[in-house]
């Protein structure tokens, strides 16, 4: 069946299988919202460690995460692999350098002769969980705004503004704003996430008082989110967009392009608005009520959105990064792609999915069965 | 675009390359090997219930959760940096370097991420068997990272299964089974993991001979050293072996790294291995100088034997594969540059005949560039010259890699003859030997990457794509400033690392 798709089928499938990889990161960023509540929610050493040890259980499959949409947009979509991280320089070292700390964290932490000390670790922690997630959010803001790049006759990149990416979050502009209102949002919402995962996988029982402030954090960090939320549904409702115009892929300032998008393709609307249902309600249950499943609300609603923000730019005959200063050097999923025959290739990769999530569910229950308490902690494999 | 060519900004690309490879390879080939000989100890543990191989388990288990740690944090940059520091080259190549980098994130970094969680905290969470599933699954990942990651670096040696698209003026593949099971790919893998397997057994020898030497935890140490001496001498004589059947396999596709390796400057019949030499630093490809300072020994026919599996058999040297033999029907970079060029030329003219809208012109001027596409790297050198690799350092890389090599196997059959004798504990010159063999064993690790990236300059991708082109069009400054923040966060976390490390090598198994 693979062998008969069309080359326009693949470019969709692989830009939907990068949304999905992408969106599942969202929601399991969950750990850099959990490590980025770490010295607010745990007054206690034992609390600290409680929370580390919770979120260290699960930090790596995030990463690797991140790693695969990495890895996946590489082989599907090269020149947007080579555009933006060639270019958008600055922007994408950060992201990384906070990466980078983030996974000797758990493991240095409270290990003896580590060197630095504990502060230094989790400040570490806290870095990656803010600004990682603020940078990585600001980059996903320009799929709308637009970046500051040419591509010569050969589609090598040149970068015309002198903050290579960081502009995306610096730039005294509305684009900015726009930018760092997605970056924002993200974390907000990864630590409303995070509260509703500690509520989750903790033994509340033994720390009654963390638990009173994880609820409570859970509701404000919601609460926070949504204004920035607001102002970016607001204007994308508003935002010229990037269009493809005609067959030969020319590239146009198309007014009103992403509400356009959104009636185009109404099954994005009810992503979005399910998603953001799913996320408020999530919030509730775990700051209202004595539930402590909201985390699966939380989670299957940032799927949704994280969905729609990455799918609306590119569909529909939408450059997904487009280029503010050479129109007609945006990407689009078709002058972005792999060849048809990588593509078809990496289909067929990917039908392993299904069975790797499977396995990670399969342990996920496995693992979670029991919740984490004090006794954790204090194991000597412990964080 | 080579007019406005910034060299200082390759080179500070390639170093910081180099940096940051060097360093996460401080650590892969840790993970590679020891996750293996972990199962074994796990294994043992569950069938024998016994809690003293339980404790040993652990203990291992510890040190390897340490090293992990760091070698994904220095690992995520190895990804990102194709793409920063090397945009041309993921964009002229993605089509095809892009799926195993993919493929080794969805089959394998998964199987380690998540397996590893439960490796570490799965004592009293999971059952025995789920357990040390896990354990193995740990082992199985890490190694089928390698697989990919090998399949992606033999592939820029040795570029197959691919063809150049005019249009899109890049790279596309057309036979994935070609480049995942290239002959050099296998080599590769086969080599790196079993050198690695070698490493992981170094690392334990050496903690276990030192806590012989001290006299602590005498019967883990002897256990620990059994185990892992066997599995590296098994390895130990598989990395022979299949280092051999790599050097036949970079004869035959990179001519060019086997001559630099070798200090080969003029082709030999009956052709000499060096068993030892000082290479000459200053000597060029075109001068007259000795290549090599005073005395030194070649083992006769050794090289063209192994080159070519047959001791009469013609090598080229680096003078060959510059200028020409054509006696020998070698052709040199001068008579692939001109080709190169042609090929550049028609691929232009291509080009413009296209968007000109003439067609006939424009298939007249693409017959002509797929006559001579496979030199079309060549046609971006400057000088024929620039086709030799740093020799000096490939030549000292290879023989300290292949002095160490020949001795790793003596020294495994030293631990496990005197482990069967029952005299190890009195053997202190062995053991102290044996501390450092993991240093050893990393030196030669390392040495083998110099020999594999160094030896393939200026190449990207053999004979394809030459480093000049395949970067990212930043400033020196630029690429400086990342290098020097890399160096200095990469070394400080080595020192956290290390310290970490001999803090709890120090501390020891938890004792009952």
């Amino acid at each position: 069946m693979i062998e008969r798709l069309d080359y326009a089928t693949l470019q969709h499938f692989w830009w939907l299988l990068c949304s999905v990889v992408g969106a599942l990161f969202l929601a399991m960023t969950f750990v850099q919202g959990g490590q980025s509540l770490l010295w607010q929610m745990a007054k206690t050493r034992t609390e600290k460690d409680l929370i580390i040890n919770s979120l260290g259980r699960k930090w790596e499959l995030t990463f690797t995460t991140l790693v695969l949409f990495g890895g996946a947009l590489f082989a599907s979509f090269p020149k947007f692999y080579s555009t933006s991280f060639g270019g958008a320089y600055w922007v994408w070292i950060l992201i990384l350098f906070t990466f980078i700390v983030q996974a000797v964290s758990y493991e240095f932490r409270r290990k003896p002769w580590n060197i630095f000390g504990s502060l230094v670790y989790e400040g570490f922690l806290f870095l990656n969980g803010v600004v990682g997630i603020l940078l990585i959010g600001a980059a996903v803001g320009t799929f709308y705004t637009g970046s500051n790049f040419q591509l010569d006759a050969n589609n090598f990149v040149t970068w015309t503004h002198p903050f290579r990416g960081l502009e995306a979050a610096l730039s005294p502009s509305v684009s900015s704003l726009f930018n760092i209102a997605v970056g924002l949002f993200l974390v907000f919402n990864a630590r409303t996430l995070g509260a509703m995962y500690l509520v989750n996988n903790l033994e509340l029982g033994e720390v009654p008082e963390m638990a009173t402030r994880l609820r409570a954090a859970c509701w404000q960090n919601l609460l926070l989110s949504l204004p920035f939320c607001l102002l970016i549904v607001a204007s994308l409702l508003f935002m010229r967009g990037y269009g493809i115009v005609d067959a030969k892929g020319t590239i146009e300032i198309v007014s009103f392009k992403y509400l356009r998008n959104l009636l185009a393709n109404p099954w994005l609307l009810v992503l979005l608005v399910a998603g953001l249902g799913l996320v408020i309600f999530g919030a509730w249950k775990t700051a209202k009520t004595t539930a402590t499943r909201g985390i699966w609300y939380g989670g299957i609603g940032t799927v949704l959105i994280g969905l729609t923000v990455l799918l609306l730019p590119a569909y529909n005959n939408t450059a997904f990064y487009p280029s503010k200063v050479d129109l007609q050097s945006s990407l689009t999923i078709y002058n972005a792609s792999s060849s048809p025959y990588t593509l078809k290739v990496m289909t067929y990769v990917a039908l392993t999915i299904p069975f790797v999530l499977a396995y990670i569910a399969y342990t996920w229950r496995q693992m979670n069965r029991n919740k984490i308490g004090i006794e954790d902690t204090g194991d000597k494999a412990a964080y | 675009m080579i007019e406005n060519l910034d060299l200082g900004m390759v080179n500070w690309a390639r170093a910081q390359f180099a940096l940051t490879a060097m360093y996460h390879w401080l650590f892969v080939p840790l993970t590679l090997g020891i996750s293996w000989i972990i199962a074994f100890f796990h294994t043992i543990y569950v069938r024998t219930g016994s809690e003293e191989w339980k404790r040993l388990t652990k203990f291992w288990m510890k040190l390897f959760g340490i090293n992990f740690a760091i070698g994904v944090a220095t690992g995520i940059i190895m990804e990102f940096e194709f793409g920063t520091n090397w945009s041309n080259y993921s964009w002229m190549v993605g089509d095809i370097f892009g799926a195993p980098l993919a493929i080794e994130g969805i089959v394998a970094f998964f199987l380690e991420a998540t397996f590893f969680a439960v490796m570490f905290f799965g004592w009293n969470r999971v059952s025995k068997g789920f357990h040390l599933f896990a354990t193995w699954m740990v082992a199985a990942g890490s190694n089928l990272s390698a697989v990919w990651i090998l399949v992606a670096n033999a592939w820029m040696q040795y570029p197959v299964g691919q063809a150049f698209n005019p249009d899109t003026a890049r790279f596309e593949m057309q036979n994935f089974f070609e480049v995942a099971f290239s002959p050099y790919a296998v080599n590769k893998f086969t080599h790196a993991t079993s050198s690695s397997m070698m490493l992981g057994a170094f690392f334990v020898i050496s903690i276990s001979s030192w806590y012989l030497l001290r006299g602590r935890h005498v019967l883990m140490a002897k256990r620990s050293i059994v185990v892992a001496a066997c599995l590296g001498l098994v390895a130990s004589i598989f990395t022979i072996f299949n280092g051999d059947e790599s050097a036949y396999e970079i004869a035959q596709v990179q001519p060019m790294k086997l001559a630099a390796f070798e200090g080969l400057y003029e082709g030999q019949t009956n052709a000499g291995l060096v068993a030892f030499g000082v290479i000459n630093r200053d000597k060029k490809v075109y001068d007259t100088q000795p290549a090599f300072h005073g005395f030194n020994i070649h083992i006769p026919g050794l090289l063209s034997l192994m080159a070519n599996r047959s001791f009469n058999s013609f090598v080229p040297g680096m003078k060959d594969l510059v200028y020409g033999n054509a006696e020998h029907d070698v052709l040199g970079a001068v008579q692939k540059m001109e080709l190169g060029r042609k090929a550049v030329a028609s691929l232009d003219a291509y080009r413009q005949a296209k968007k000109a809208g003439d067609a006939a012109a424009a298939e007249v001027q693409l017959a002509a560039f797929d006559e001579h596409k496979e030199f079309l790297g060549y046609g971006y050198l400057n000088k024929p010259e620039e086709a030799v690799p740093p020799v000096a350092l490939s030549f000292n890389a290879f023989h300290v890699m292949v002095f160490l090599g020949t001795l790793f196997p003596l020294i495994f059959i030293g631990y496990l003859y005197f482990s069967y004798k029952g005299t190890l504990e009195r053997k202190k010159w062995l053991l102290g030997l044996g501390t450092i063999t993991y240093i050893l064993g990393m030196i030669a690790s390392q040495a083998g990457w110099i020999v594999a990236e160094v030896g393939r300059q200026p190449w990207s991708i053999q004979g394809l794509l030459p480093v000049t082109i395949a970067r990212t069009n930043l400033t020196s400054g630029t690429v400086q400033t990342t290098f020097f923040l890399f160096l200095v966060l990469f070394t400080l976390l080595l020192i956290a690392e290390i310290s970490i490390m001999v803090k709890q090598i120090n501390i020891g198994p938890e004792e009952n």
